[in-house]
């Protein structure tokens, strides 16, 4: 793609805490990341998991305890935090991969739920009420994550959001690296035609493993970065309604582009929030916007933007 | 021995009670270009299935060169030089011609696990990969979209992703069908071109093909072999033409 558009879009990162309530940006930031990854396992490998909310939450859990209880500085919960998400990962996706389609998800669902009754149960989650109050911490021990500037009369948390803009940047970069890579040609195989690239010689299981890999450590840098964000881990972030979310973020920005889940990301959690005075008719009114989407642009907005303009964004 | 390039002894595979393929002795030649031919049901496809380990065999045993494959994965046949097309076209649809080949190509080069590298370092097959585009007569459409090619192109295709993996053993899965005359003649002429220095097992529906190319071939009937020899032989027996003929007799 072409290197305008990244320099442009890196520009608008950088300034968008001045225009955009800070908070609000990172949590965008967070859910990009998070369908993106979702995104690399459901564009580019043909694999739907119903259960990348396990990652995320999980993840997210990790990251609070230790810096919470553990006093570890914010980037070792982090790492901490997608380490695991990582190595949970390997376990689903072991389990997962040796099902197909339908059946795959479903595992993925049913191993999700499992995570999600831990961290309901476990004593450190905090069971209902989350994890709360986690500390931001202090960068590398030397940065404060919590100092707030003032710009022209407005408190701005400039510290964290850089932080998490620049993790958000590492993700994105991960996840477009191994698009555009060997490995990434390969998936790109198994996702058009699983038996001929097995036929090929190419052993599908171990990569369809390694993408699962891949996107659940990403999905829980995600989630790990929102836990500082919101100075919370709670069982939202693990329930299977985090899992669907993503699947519509990946959906109505378009499933196999580079660019299409962060604006479905942008899209779902800004209508969250300038709806979020409707109550619990947020959720139908999201559904509605959903399927009016799926039947106009049936290939998501970037999907739709890509096939128009005939090339690949 | 040595000489058979694939051999199967009492190969059986039963659905659930129904036996699809029955006592099946197969043996082909190095070098050879082997038929397998059959009406519809006959179990030409299941046994296609067996031997590239897409279905496991009930009872009996496959051997390629002398050794027993029977119980290895569909991947490792493929890296031991055995290489099958499939009866719909196997090809990548939305990735371009080229990019079908190179995947092709990427396997051998050992950085295909490589997700932290660029994609930038598989130029350096995109030479070989022409060649191979070139010698099925799609080299023009190499940066097409493959999904949007002409099924006889994307057959065409099929057998240049198979070639370049350089197979000693191709199998191919009715390669003509579905094809218009012109078209059949093509890929006619191109499996002759590229069965120098290898061997292929061919199901085939086209008696012309068959007459045309193979060295010996094989008729099934409900699951087992009813006839075997070289085209000549096998079409004059009277068993055959019962089977078979009656509907396509060449």
């Amino acid at each position: 793609m072409n290197k305008t558009i990244w320099i442009m879009l890196i520009i608008i990162g950088l300034l968008a805490p001045f225009v955009v309530y800070p908070v609000f940006m990172m949590k965008l930031l967070c859910f990009a990341l998070f369908a993106c990854a979702f995104n690399l396992l459901l564009g580019y490998t043909g694999l739907l998991s119903f259960g990348h909310a396990a990652f995320f939450g999980s993840a997210s859990y990790i990251t609070g305890h230790l810096v919470k209880n553990s006093g570890l500085t914010p980037e070792l919960g982090i790492l901490g935090g997608t380490l695991f998400a990582a190595l949970l990962g390997y376990l689903v996706g072991s389990l997962a991969i040796r099902r197909q389609g339908i059946y795959f998800a479903m595992v993925t669902l049913a191993l999700a739920q499992i995570v999600y009754f831990v961290a309901l149960k476990a004593p450190f989650t905090g069971g209902e009420d989350g994890l709360q109050g986690i500390p931001r911490g202090k960068l590398f021990g030397l940065i404060d994550l919590g100092h707030v500037y003032t710009v022209g009369g407005n408190p701005l948390g400039l510290n964290l959001y850089y932080f998490v803009f620049a993790l958000f940047c590492l993700g994105f970069w991960i996840i477009f690296r191994t698009i555009n890579s060997p490995f990434g040609q390969v998936l790109k195989a198994i996702r058009e035609n699983e038996p001929r690239a097995v036929s090929l010689g190419y052993k599908v299981e171990r990569f369809k493993l390694t993408a699962f890999v891949i996107s659940a450590a990403l999905a829980g840098m995600a989630g790990a970065m929102k836990s500082l964000v919101f100075q919370l881990a709670s069982l939202t972030d693990v329930s299977w309604h985090t899992s669907g979310e993503v699947v519509l973020m990946t959906l109505l920005g378009g499933v196999g582009t580079v660019l299409g889940p962060l604006v479905g990301a942008f899209t779902v959690v800004t209508l969250q929030s300038e709806l979020s005075s409707v109550g619990s008719w947020i959720t139908v009114i999201i559904g509605g916007i959903f399927v009016i989407c799926v039947l106009l642009f049936r290939h998501g907005f970037v999907g739709e933007l890509a096939r128009l303009l005939k090339r690949s964004l | 021995m040595a000489d058979y390039i694939l051999e199967t002894r009492k190969l059986s595979k039963d659905f659930k009670g129904f036996t699809a393929v029955n006592d099946v002795n197969l043996q082909v030649r190095r070098g050879h270009i082997h038929a397998l031919i059959g009406p519809n049901g006959a179990g030409k496809t299941t046994v296609f299935n067996l031997l590239t380990k897409f279905l496991i065999p009930t009872t009996g045993t496959i051997l390629f060169n002398g050794d027993d494959i029977t119980h290895e994965k569909p991947a490792d046949i493929a890296l031991r030089g055995v290489i099958r097309s499939f009866q719909i076209s196997a090809v990548f649809p939305n990735l371009t011609p080229l990019e079908n080949v190179r995947l092709a190509l990427q396997r051998t080069t050992g950085s295909s696990y490589h997700f932290w590298k660029s994609d930038r370092c598989l130029q350096k097959l995109e030479g070989r990969g022409m060649e191979l585009l070139d010698a099925v007569g799609l080299a023009e459409y190499a940066h097409e979209v493959t999904g949007e090619l002409a099924y006889g192109r994307k057959r065409a295709l099929e057998i240049a992703t198979t070639l370049a993996l350089e197979p000693e053993l191709m199998l191919l899965d009715e390669p003509t069908q579905g094809m218009g005359a012109e078209d059949v003649s093509k890929i006619t002429a191109l499996v002759k071109q590229v069965s120098a220095n290898r061997s292929i097992l061919m199901v085939e529906h086209n008696l012309k093909v068959v007459s045309t190319l193979a060295d010996r071939i094989t008729v099934l009937q409900r699951g087992s072999i009813l006839a075997e020899g070289a085209y000549d032989e096998v079409s004059r027996n009277p068993q055959v033409l019962e089977a078979y003929m009656g509907s396509e007799h060449v």
